[in-house]
């Protein structure tokens, strides 16, 4: 049977494109991510191009036209468009660190309950049903409230009170996995758990995890803004859009960039993350793949 | 036309919708009333397209690009939605593969029969289609009592699951029937059962009908005439004797040469390469790149139908002389030595959280030996070879290494001991990892043992080459092979470790015939030249004997039967074992 394959190389299949390929294919996900990568920009770069400083003090509070500022002064007679360049950056940060948090202990106690079943995974899932079941506002805010708000803090309780979520999802992606045979051939070879669960389950599951990365990283800028929105910031003059927000509602009709300026920026992150992860969705469970093939 | 021919496909082509490639072409078949046409070909070929087109129904994205299909004196093909409705289940019906998903489980079997009946309008009155059931149940032998009509699709045997489906198929006493694998996943005695139901309700009631399978012996015993599909086209067709004995196209004699007969030993043979998908068939005789005879003027055109003999067509430019050729066979009848005893198996029982469904096991496996364990689904087979390779946890026994005892989990044991067994999975597209390259696959047992990169990268070539692929295999990701490749790639990986005992779990259950006696014949070479000792668990009690020197039987968790393979195939002892081999179909015998 030495010839057997003689000509192999004319049957070989082009292998897919990698799901993200696909996902940024779709125009979705390309307005998402031209979204997300503006307002990142703006968090990122802002600070460096401010015309003034944070909690500089500029003008008479709440003057619309003011020489040397585009957008006027706030209610503390700060400059409204600096405020704004500045405040994107702590929510940005903040939130990637706690949905990172999140997911690699959401994901890492996933796999765990799926790869062992039995008890471990009964104890696993039913704890977190425990945090699962407050509301993440409510538990951010009752933990933040006892404590004091600390960026530490604000990281801490917005991670863990994702962690179910993100849990739930790999454990249910990860059990069909677990029953293929490679796990069983990696067991026979006598692999270490941690091998089995890292190296050969978690990549079978990432389509799942890419589309929860992106929902809950829109959840946690939305949930930090709200917190940083009911006062619940390190410093209590930050420039921090949600704070922003708050600080200048009660000039809303005087000085209306104050409020606008990072309500708009809050929800074109949200959608725009929020479209990514809904590209990513559609290619893994096969909508929108072009309608092409047999 | 006469309405003597149940079913007749006139110049049948179905494409694919998107790109207009053909699915398959040129389809013409006819079955009189009360015969059996068996339609046979590899995964691919476009059997289950055919079958679905007499329904008038193309899959999502398919489309029929012309032909006609008449059931009776009924063209289908050309109906409107509401009158293709009407003629399913009334004027032709589908048995489909598996029964356990094509009865709704959450109805009482009773209820979906019925309603087959209220949706044709069949016999007037509620009362008059109970009594149609009744009677159908019993025409399938089945209890036709409300009792049995009570239950539900999971209180039913899979045999009496597909028994039920055939009932439902028959029982607006359609003119013609399509049944597309409907045994595939059934025990042979199950099997035997439900192939004699058919045989009887097609010849009672005069139903012309199209039976799909890729298993040639089942045709042998069921069919009368039989077509064999090949990369979406009919090659051969004729009278069943006619087509067995003397098969006119090369792809038929592979077929036949291919598949192993539990009515006599012989030597299986495969065939390279692999048939081509829609829009990547070669211009000319799609079979022509595999061919031993190929020459210039098959590659210009398909070959046209030739008459062989009055009742035998072939599409074969050399139909009429490719009889005077033999498939290359006849591997030297090998002198295996068998040696010391290598895994000794003694009194093993293995359950399932409590529930012993293994008792009392005992095996010697020699090295240079392979030993078959056969049974039917749910005998305990494959728990006795999960328990030693270490993948079963509940288990009590004993299991010896060369004399040395094995603890029950893989994970407990010695890394000597991991990689001197090791396992060969029944599905190859389960048993790698698709998200890593077949070369990262192979060689995880080699990093386990410790091995330096350029060894172990010089290991996975070699082995490579064992397996007959070529070494630049190592980079490629599974979706990118065929089912036999990536079966080659999971012996590669097993071999890797150089071990001792190779188990072998239904390797070759997902493979096409061919694939199949490619992969046996790797495995008999490999045996012979590593001395390994293997155990090959399987149901297919004909490949037993084209592989294997002794075989156990094993019935509900305990094994019934042990012996030299020839002895126990060809003169059972066992009243168990003799309906098992009894019930298996076989071609020689059909013939005989």
């Amino acid at each position: 049977m030495s010839e057997v394959l003689q000509s192999t190389d004319q049957f070989v299949d082009e292998r897919p494109p990698s799901l993200i390929r696909q996902a940024f294919k779709l125009r979705r996900t390309q307005i998402g991510a031209g979204l997300s990568l503006m307002l990142i920009c703006v968090a990122l770069i802002g600070p460096f191009v401010a015309p003034f400083g944070s909690t500089e003090y500029v003008e008479m509070p709440n003057t619309l036209s003011v020489p040397g500022t585009v957008f006027g002064t706030d209610y503390f007679g700060q400059d409204v468009l600096s405020r704004f360049l500045f405040g994107g950056r702590a929510i940005l940060i903040l939130a990637v660190l706690a949905t990172s948090i999140g997911i690699t202990l959401g994901t890492t106690l996933g796999l765990t309950a799926a790869y062992l079943r039995g008890r471990a995974d009964e104890v696993i899932m039913r704890a977190l049903d425990v945090v699962l079941s407050f509301p993440q506002v409510l538990l951010s805010l009752v933990v933040i409230s006892m404590f004091g708000p600390s960026n530490v803090l604000i990281i801490c309780t917005v991670g863990l009170s994702t962690t179910p979520r993100i849990a739930r999802i790999i454990r249910g992606a990860a059990i069909s996995v677990v029953e293929r045979d490679f796990i069983s051939a990696a067991e026979a070879l006598g692999e270490s758990r941690r091998r089995v669960v890292f190296a050969e389950v978690l990549p079978n599951v990432t389509s799942s995890l890419l589309v929860e990365m992106n929902l809950r990283l829109t959840y946690s800028v939305g949930l930090i803004a709200s917190l940083a929105f009911l006062g619940f910031t390190p410093e209590p003059n930050a420039a921090n859009w949600g704070l922003m927000i708050q600080e200048n509602r009660v000039a809303l009709t005087e000085q209306p960039w104050g409020v606008i300026l990072p309500t708009v920026a809050l929800a074109l992150m949200t959608i725009g993350t929020g479209l990514i992860g809904d590209g990513f969705s559609r290619v893994s469970a096969g909508i929108d793949r072009g309608g092409k093939g047999e | 036309m006469s309405s003597a021919s149940g079913l007749r496909i006139i110049d049948l082509r179905l494409n694919v919708a998107a790109t207009g490639n053909d699915i398959v072409d040129g389809v013409n078949l006819t079955i009189k009333k009360g015969r059996v046409l068996g339609l046979v070909g590899e995964s691919g070929s476009g059997k289950t397209t055919v079958g679905l087109a007499v329904l008038s129904h193309a899959r999502r994205g398919v489309e029929v690009a012309h032909g006609q299909i008449f059931c009776g004196d009924t063209e289908v093909l050309g109906l409107d939605a509401e009158a293709k409705r009407k003629i399913r289940g009334e004027l032709v019906s589908y048995v489909p593969q598996d029964p356990a998903s094509s009865l709704n489980p959450a109805l009482r079997i009773g209820l979906q029969l019925i309603e087959v009946l209220e949706a044709h309008d069949f016999g007037g009155s509620h009362e008059a289609r109970k009594a149609r059931i009744k009677e159908m149940m019993t025409e399938v032998l089945l209890p036709g009592d409300d009792e049995y009509l009570e239950r539900y699709p999971h209180q039913l045997s899979g045999g009496q699951q597909q028994r039920v489906g055939l009932a439902m198929a028959f029982a607006c006493r359609p003119s013609v029937i399509v049944l597309d694998e409907p045994t595939t996943g059934l025990d042979v005695s199950t099997q035997e059962h439900v192939l004699k139901t058919i045989r009887q309700l097609t010849r009672d009631h005069g139903v012309a009908a199209l039976y799909i399978t890729h298993d040639l012996a089942v045709i042998a015993d069921l069919a009368d005439d039989v077509a064999v599909m090949y990369s979406g086209r009919v090659v051969e067709q004729g009278e069943v004797a006619e087509i067995f004995k003397n098969p006119a196209h090369p792809y038929t004699r592979h077929l036949v040469a291919a598949a192993p007969d539990i009515a006599g030993k012989k030597a299986i043979i495969g065939l390279a390469g692999r048939a081509q998908s829609p829009g990547k068939r070669p211009v000319g005789c799609a079979f022509a790149p595999r061919c031993e005879l190929v020459e210039d003027a098959c590659r210009v055109e398909f070959p046209a139908m030739v008459s062989v003999s009055t009742r035998h067509d072939a599409a074969c430019i050399k139909a009429t002389q490719v009889a005077s050729v033999i498939v290359s066979s006849a591997k030297p009848e090998s002198t295996r030595k068998i040696g010391e005893p290598v895994i000794e198996v003694s009194a093993v029982s293995a359950g399932y959280s409590g529930d012993t469904v293994v008792h009392d096991v005992s095996l010697t496996i020699r090295k240079g030996e392979c030993l078959a364990l056969v049974g039917e689904s749910g005998s305990g087979k494959t728990t006795v070879s999960r328990a030693i390779g270490g993948l079963h946890r509940e288990w009590t026994g004993s299991i010896r290494l060369n004399g040395r005892e094995l603890k029950t989990m893989a994970r407990q044991r010695a890394v000597a001991d991991r990689l001197a067994i090791q396992y060969v999975f029944q599905n190859p597209y389960g048993s790698l990892n698709p998200r890593r390259t077949v070369g990262d696959s192979i060689v995880r047992p080699l990093v386990i043992d410790g091995k330096s990169k350029d060894d172990a990268r010089r290991a996975v070539l070699e082995v490579l080459d064992k397996v007959s692929l070529p070494g630049s295999y190592a980079n490629k990701y599974p979706d990118q092979l065929s089912g036999g490749e990536r079966q080659r790639i999971a012996i590669a990986r097993a071999l890797v470790s150089e071990p001792e005992v190779l188990v072998c779990d239904e390797v070759t259950s997902a493979l096409d015939v061919l694939v199949q006696a490619a992969i046996v014949d790797l495995l008999s070479d490999l045996r012979r030249q590593l001395g390994l000792a293997m155990l090959f668990v399987t149901h297919n009690l004909p490949l037993v004997r084209s592989i294997a020197d002794e075989v156990a039987v094993m019935s509900e968790g305990r094994i019934v039967e042990v012996g030299p393979s020839e002895s126990v195939i060809g003169n059972p002892q066992q009243q168990y074992t003799q309906s098992l081999i009894l019930a298996t179909p076989s071609i020689e015998r059909s013939m005989r």
